[in-house]
């Protein structure tokens, strides 16, 4: 062991080599000779690197428990996506849903994100999921599971994360099957700024929904099935605005109802509603800056 | 298999978990007349040196392996780029027009961390490992690993600022490998998070590659820089679990590096290029326990030493099928 692993020591000169061996002959005779102190400083030496790598590269290894610790710092992951620990435990961080995404709204996470580095994720705002692709395809791509149709047993579902029924899809509601295979919601829209909402306010809205540099894209079944195209080419022109329930994808997860203000006054407002899966179109289409309705991750449905 | 032989592949399997190898205790009678007879040959020296000075060196493996690295890893970004659909996903899990396909390391992390395994985990998880079982375990590292690219140019300019006596290759106990295996194991079970995932550089370039660069490529830029200034190729000799776990698979591969003590000069320049040198000691004169040796399973079948090697000792072998043909 103590014998140090240079490569330069057995590529001797040739009048060397055969002195070396020599030389191990009569050593091996002798018994084993004693350490020189140079040997000595230079193990004690080599254990200390040993030491510094191994501190190196766990006090990097740690920067992989923040998503842990930023627990509460919860991000929307794609559909079908199991609870939050279980998501990280088992993602293999392949990015295969983010290939089949047609509208491109799955997202890596990077380091400092600090919600696993290269786990998939939706920033609704600048990109939602409008299951465009007509079925829940990133589900169908995942290779660990880790998005999944059907949660094995040994997995509780939280109270409120399950769908009553499975969401229908208005694009494909002529169907023969209309259905997402979605068992439980990714969140749950609210109406985080009622003040900032265009319908509540009693106003309309005309113009490119996000404005002409948005990048964001979506499905419009009037213009094209198959072909997302870019919302800036989509202007609206509403009395009254109401781009959240017309866009939103999901049958019955959303409506402009009437509602009395704290004053008494009737006022217009988009109430969500049970089938709600979270997919976020509504935060991204929102008109208003920043948007009035916001999709809460992994928020549960509460009657 | 003779019992040396034996002997020495139990011992190689050690010296992958980080043993040091060891003078061996016994050689075949007809390795014994070999190492005599080139002991203080004044002829074989003559012819040596001679080999030596005419000797030109080949990239032939090298390029192979460099072409080979390079087409997969493209193949991953125009999956995804041109959409063409051959290879999607990265390399910690993929699928192959249709085929899970499913790193082991990466798969070993989920399934210990999940503590839950699905069928298309399993199905690429399989497929991977009668794959790599098929072409030698760490094959990987040397011939897919984008890492392992960018490590040998770093390599390179460590061992030239070594020339220009600027800096030193810090050697680390190989052993910290195995213990950095177990510590991830360890902690994937402990946590339900597969914590070396967050540090891999493979995982990591493999995603910037694909997906685009992103802050996590610093973590890979600061192993380089260890690697340049302080001890070389650290991450794959001292730490990277893959490598381990590969190397475990190679163990029973058919495909691997053969040495013929018979025309050996033992100059050791196979040993200067390899990454892991451990595993060519039969080279060192007097070493070889048989005339045939086949190289242990922590090599990478890189073929950087059948590149370097000026008397053909060193060859690719196919167990079984070299016999046939």
């Amino acid at each position: 062991m103590s014998d140090k692993d240079q490569p330069p020591g057995d590529s001797g000169t040739p009048e060397a080599s055969p002195k070396m061996v020599g030389a191990g002959g009569t050593a091996a005779a002798g018994g084993k000779p004693p350490v020189s102190k140079e040997r000595r400083l230079q193990a004690r030496r080599r254990v200390l690197r040993t030491i510094l790598l191994t501190g190196g590269v766990m006090g990097a290894a740690l920067s992989g428990f923040l998503p842990l610790a930023y627990a509460q710092k919860q991000r929307l992951r794609p559909p079908g996506a199991l609870d939050e620990k279980d998501f990280l435990a088992s993602c293999i961080k392949c990015g295969q849903c983010v290939q089949v995404c047609p509208v491109a709204a799955i997202k890596l996470a990077d380091l400092v994100d600090g919600f696993g580095v290269g786990t998939p994720y939706i920033d609704a705002r600048s990109q939602a999921c409008d299951f465009s692709c007509d079925a829940v395809q990133c589900i169908l791509a995942c290779p660990t599971g880790s998005l999944t149709y059907h949660k094995p047993e040994f997995l509780p579902v939280r109270a409120g994360a399950a769908l009553a029924a499975k969401p229908i899809l208005l694009a494909k509601e002529k169907d023969a099957e209309p259905t997402l295979n979605m068992a439980e919601r990714i969140g749950v829209a609210r109406l985080t700024r009622p003040d900032a909402c265009l319908a509540i306010q009693g106003k309309g809205f005309k113009g490119q929904a996000r404005g002409a540099g948005f990048k964001g894209r979506m499905r419009y079944m009037s213009v094209d099935r198959w072909k997302p195209i870019k919302i800036s080419a989509h202007p609206y022109d509403v009395a009254e605005c109401d781009l959240c329930v017309r866009e939103c994808p999901v049958k019955g997860a959303i409506t402009i109802e009437t509602v009395f203000a704290p004053d008494g006054s009737k006022r217009k407002s988009p109430v969500v509603h049970e089938p709600c899966v979270g997919c976020g179109v509504c935060e991204m289409i929102c008109p208003v800056e920043p948007a009035a309705i916001e999709v809460v991750p992994r928020e549960v449905w509460k009657t | 298999m003779s019992a040396v032989l034996k002997r020495r592949f139990r011992e190689q399997i050690m010296v992958m978990f980080g043993r040091e190898p060891k003078k061996p205790v016994v050689i075949a009678p007809e390795a014994q007349k070999i190492h005599l007879y080139k002991r203080g040959n004044r002829d074989l020296i003559a012819e040596k040196l001679h080999a030596r000075a005419h000797a030109e060196h080949k990239n032939t493996w090298r390029n192979r392996r460099w072409a080979t690295l390079l087409i997969v890893n493209l193949l991953f970004t125009l999956s995804f780029f041109l959409d063409i659909q051959i290879l999607e996903g990265a390399l910690t899990a993929s699928r192959f027009i249709g085929f899970h396909l499913i790193d082991l390391n990466s798969a070993l992390q989920v399934m210990l961390a999940h503590k839950h395994i699905i069928n298309n985990l399993l199905i690429g998880t399989g497929t991977v490992l009668v794959l790599w079982i098929l072409l030698g375990g760490r094959t990987f590292c040397s011939w897919v690993c984008p890492y392992h690219l960018l490590a040998e140019w770093a390599e390179r300019l460590h061992v030239y600022l070594v020339k220009k006596k600027l800096v030193t290759d810090q050697t680390i106990d190989r052993r910290l490998r195995s213990v950095f295996w177990l510590i991830f194991a360890v902690l994937a079970v402990a946590t339900g998070y597969t914590v070396f995932e967050a540090i891999s550089p493979t995982g990591i370039l493999s995603r910037a590659l694909i997906y685009g660069p992103g802050v996590a490529l610093l973590w890979v830029l600061a192993l380089l820089v260890f690697e340049v200034f302080f001890s070389k190729r650290a991450w794959c000799r001292y730490a990277c679990p893959i490598g381990l776990t590969y190397g475990v698979v190679g163990i029973i591969s058919p495909l691997r590096i053969k040495y013929t003590l018979d025309g050996c000069f033992h100059e050791g320049d196979c040993r200067k290029v390899c990454l892991v040198p451990h595993v060519l000691d039969t080279v060192i004169k007097g070493r070889a326990v048989d005339t045939i040796v086949p190289i242990g399973p922590d090599c990478t079948r890189c073929g950087l030493c059948v590149d370097t090697c000026p008397t053909g000792s060193l060859k690719f072998e196919v167990k079984g099928l070299s016999k046939l043909l």
